[in-house]
């Protein structure tokens, strides 16, 4: 077996990257995958408290790096989901702490098990986005239907096309179908426009988001979430499936002749 | 059809995400190539410099942009000739 390491990254901060890792981990591993996530923001962790797991932390990913803790003992067991596990970000150090190679080394190893490793990264385009772009086979870029993210995610799309990463696809969160229908908010087609690259995903600004992180649920678990359906529709392309994409206006089917003009056949 | 509608009835300036959307297209064309509104200034009057000093051309139609389609970028130069130059040498 060997597992498909698949990194979230960005270029700006606070798009939700973090976000996006965690529910589609958590999505995935719903559906019977094994999955692992692995905190690449060493120094400023995050993905252990959006998946609740905080307080299981003893060893982290420099532990491992160093020679301190063994990988699996590094790895933190999903509360809700047996087949999906953290390794967390240390906290109290920063990026030099990992090298690219080390990133490469600890997937290989993690590939072995799993069907998926996912690899948040952190925001920027230094050595913590090299450590995380390193052993990836698959890059999601995460942007939100704004000027300066637009702009970043496009910086980053020639980064990882440099690094002959095969073409990453893209993931437009916390859109809002009322700004964008009343022509203050970029739509899913102005940013496909600009960017040019594959879209897997549209994700509706949603409040359901922030009160799972409170909790430490990820919403990709809650059947009445918006956003955690269109997180489950995300895991289920990168399967491979064809899943026509979410239908953010109902009433006059706006999104949904978008979601046809942008992949026929859904 | 809301915009078209605003736009019709004269209402208002253009929605903001046209412009959005137009202040993005241009800031990338610059960002992807790394070149400058004042590199292509100057590309043009070199250009010009050159290409006058063999064939006559007119200066002032001289256009000098950059053209994006996909990732792929272009710089196309439109260089007009004068009509029926007559020969000078």
């Amino acid at each position: 077996m060997s597992g498909t390491v698949i990194t979230v990254t960005s270029g700006k901060g606070g798009v939700g990257k973090t976000t996006a890792t965690a529910n589609i981990a958590t999505a995935l591993a719903a559906d019977g995958a094994k999955v692992v996530c692995i905190d690449a923001d060493i120094g400023l962790r995050n993905l252990d408290v959006v998946l609740g797991l905080e307080n299981r932390i003893v060893y982290d990913i420099v532990h491992v790096v160093e020679g301190t803790a063994k990988l699996r003992q590094a790895m933190i067991r999903d509360k809700r989901l047996p087949h999906l596990f953290l390794i967390p970000a240390a906290q109290t150090r920063d990026k030099s702490a990992v090298a690219p190679s080390d990133m490469v080394r600890i997937c290989d190893e993690l590939r072995e098990e799993f069907d998926y490793i996912m690899l948040d990264s952190p925001a920027g385009i230094e050595r913590g986005f090299r450590n995380a772009l390193a052993p990836s086979n698959k890059v999601l870029i995460v942007t939100n239907p704004e000027v300066s993210a637009v702009r970043d995610a496009d910086r980053i799309i020639g980064l990882v096309e440099s690094e002959l990463k095969g073409p990453p696809s893209l993931i437009i969160n916390r859109i809002k179908p009322e700004m964008v229908k009343r022509g203050d908010m970029l739509s899913i087609d102005d940013v496909l426009d600009v960017l040019a690259i594959d879209l897997i995903g549209i994700v509706p600004e949603d409040e359901t988001i922030l009160v799972g992180s409170n909790r430490g649920n990820p919403v990709a678990l809650d059947e009445k979430s918006r956003a955690g359906q269109a997180f489950r529709n995300i895991a289920r392309r990168i399967k491979g499936e064809q899943v026509p994409f979410i239908d953010l206006d109902k009433n006059d089917g706006f999104f949904a002749r978008l979601g046809k003009l942008i992949r026929p056949g859904g | 059809m809301n915009n078209l509608l605003q736009r019709l009835t004269g209402r208002g300036q253009p929605p903001s995400k046209d412009v959005a959307r137009d202040r993005l297209k241009l800031v990338l064309i610059h960002d992807r190539t790394d070149i400058s509104p004042a590199i292509i200034e100057q590309l043009k009057d070199e250009i010009i410099n050159v290409i006058s000093k063999h064939v006559d051309i007119d200066r002032d139609g001289v256009e000098i942009k950059l053209q994006q389609a996909e990732h792929e970028n272009r710089l196309i130069a439109d260089i007009p000739l004068i009509k029926n130059p007559r020969r000078r040498r």
